[in-house]
């Protein structure tokens, strides 16, 4: 039989929160919920209030841009282990991107008003949050300017 | 690493006719060789690269990227960036092109026997892996985990897509493909090749990686792999030089104290890793 391993685990045994102590994961776990989107399903959309932030279980979400008359671009795929989200720490604090599964995905919320509340209240915690959001960011950023060099050079027009 | 069966001159080229000439992408192709003079067997190393002569025009060397196993058919996938790539890519089947090689070290396929192998390749960079990716497959019970972990540019930029497809479809192989650019018609990864090393189902302290693609690729894949735990004398890469005799005479593929065409272009990483830092960028 397959156990699911509940949420407070995960938390717990994710890199991502490696190093916070049992209060903090306590709480953490206290604004996390399961979320299951289908094929095609939006995460969230450009514009909307950024009031979570997610981890991805299983699947794989892709943050991407919309562009009228032509096919949305995908900047990146969020896939197993990946967390997803930060415009919930910077206002105004709304989706920059729409989020869009591309299969069946599962996902831990994490309802970042919640969260913004008790990190405006508790530097400590604060600290250590944005800690880790800034190793997510600068990954990303790394990534992403990988992405602009244009690696493989360019095919033949 | 074993001694090659070069052609008897290494400086002159054997004539080959072409038997097959099929487009990959929009700017690579590859070519199927055979012996002029007659069909005899032409082994090679995976890794290995023969310097290839478009008559008139001038000689280049590229990796071998067919079957270890075929010795009959000597297999060349190149990508035209420039004047005698493009010259090649006009002739067809019954042409004649020079070949000269196989020339330099191999990939590390049989001192990775009983170990873990990561494939960390990007763009056309997959073709000089195909000969090793073929010769683990074919003895696949002697090695633990085996990844391939590709990047191209775009959807329509993914090499061997077909055989990728299908290696995918294996239950001993774990492929992963990801694309630096796409619409939302593409399903599959977008993001740069070295983070999917992370997620990689490879023992690091276990495993030999070979590492193949643009020199910048190869830097960052290689940090990758050295964050995960693979030690550098586990990595290896093939590097690129401008090159002239192929076989350590002219000088002209010179890095440091070593010969890319002699003692490359597979390198152990810890041979190299003190020039790697400050070549290209
Ligand atoms: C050991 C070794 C193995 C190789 N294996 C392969 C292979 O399997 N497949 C393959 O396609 N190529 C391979 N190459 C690279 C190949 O040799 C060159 O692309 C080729 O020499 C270019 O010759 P050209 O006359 O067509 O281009 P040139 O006229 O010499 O160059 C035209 C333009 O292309 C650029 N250019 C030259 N080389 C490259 C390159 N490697 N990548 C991108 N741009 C380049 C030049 O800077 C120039 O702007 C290998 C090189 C080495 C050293
Ligand atoms: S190409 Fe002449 S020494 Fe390497």
């Amino acid at each position: 039989m397959v156990q699911e391993i509940g949420l407070d685990q995960l938390i717990r045994e994710h890199p991502f929160f490696e190093g916070l102590d049992d209060a903090t994961l306590e709480l953490i776990a206290g604004c996390a919920a399961n979320e299951r989107f289908d094929a095609g399903q939006y995460v969230f959309r450009e514009g909307q209030p950024a009031d979570k932030f997610y981890m991805v279980r299983h699947g794989s979400v892709a943050l991407e841009v919309r562009a009228p008359g032509r096919d949305s671009i995908v900047l990146q795929t969020c896939d197993d282990g990946d967390v997803m989200g930060w415009s919930w720490l910077v206002p105004p604090f709304r989706w920059k991107w729409d989020a869009r599964a591309t299969r069946l995905s599962r996902l831990v919320s994490f309802d970042a008003i919640c969260l913004r509340g008790k990190l405006d209240a508790d530097p400590a915690l604060g600290y250590a949050m944005y800690k880790r959001f800034v190793r997510v960011i600068a990954e990303r950023l790394a990534n992403a300017r990988l992405q602009m060099l244009d690696l493989y050079g360019a095919g033949k027009e | 690493m074993k001694e090659m069966t070069a052609l008897k001159d290494p400086m002159v080229p054997a004539p080959f006719r072409i038997e097959r000439v099929r487009k990959e992408l929009s700017d690579t192709f590859t070519i199927d060789l055979v012996s002029a003079e007659r069909r005899r067997a032409f082994s090679f190393l995976p890794g290995q690269f023969n310097m290839l002569y478009v008559f008139g025009v001038g000689e280049i060397p590229i990796s071998i990227s067919g079957d270890p196993a075929d010795p009959e058919t000597i297999v060349h996938t190149t990508r035209a960036v420039g004047s005698v790539t493009n010259a090649m890519w006009k002739l067809g089947a019954g042409q004649t092109i020079g070949v000269r090689g196989p020339f330099g070290t191999s990939w590390p396929v049989e001192k990775a026997e009983g170990l873990d192998v990561v494939i960390v390749t990007g763009g056309i960079g997959l073709a000089p892996l195909r000969p090793a990716i073929y010769q683990i497959m074919s003895n696949r019970a002697a090695y633990g985990n085996v990844c391939i972990l590709y990047g191209a540019r775009t959807p329509e930029d993914i090499l061997f897509r077909k055989e990728l497809e299908k290696w995918r479809g294996q239950f001993d192989l774990q492929v992963d493909v990801t694309v630096d650019y796409a619409t939302g018609r593409w399903a599959g990864r977008v993001g740069v090749v070295t983070k999917l090393i992370g997620r990689g189902g490879f023992d690091p302290h276990q495993t030999v990686a070979l590492v193949c693609g643009p020199e910048i690729m190869m830097r960052f894949a290689v940090e990758a792999l050295a964050e995960r735990g693979v030690p550098n004398e586990r990595i290896y890469v093939s590097l690129e030089r401008n090159m002239k005799c192929g076989i350590g005479f002219c000088g002209h593929c010179q890095l440091g104290g070593d010969f890319v065409c002699k003692d490359g272009p597979v390198f152990g990483f810890d041979k190299i890793a003190h020039k790697f830092a400050i070549q290209e960028l």
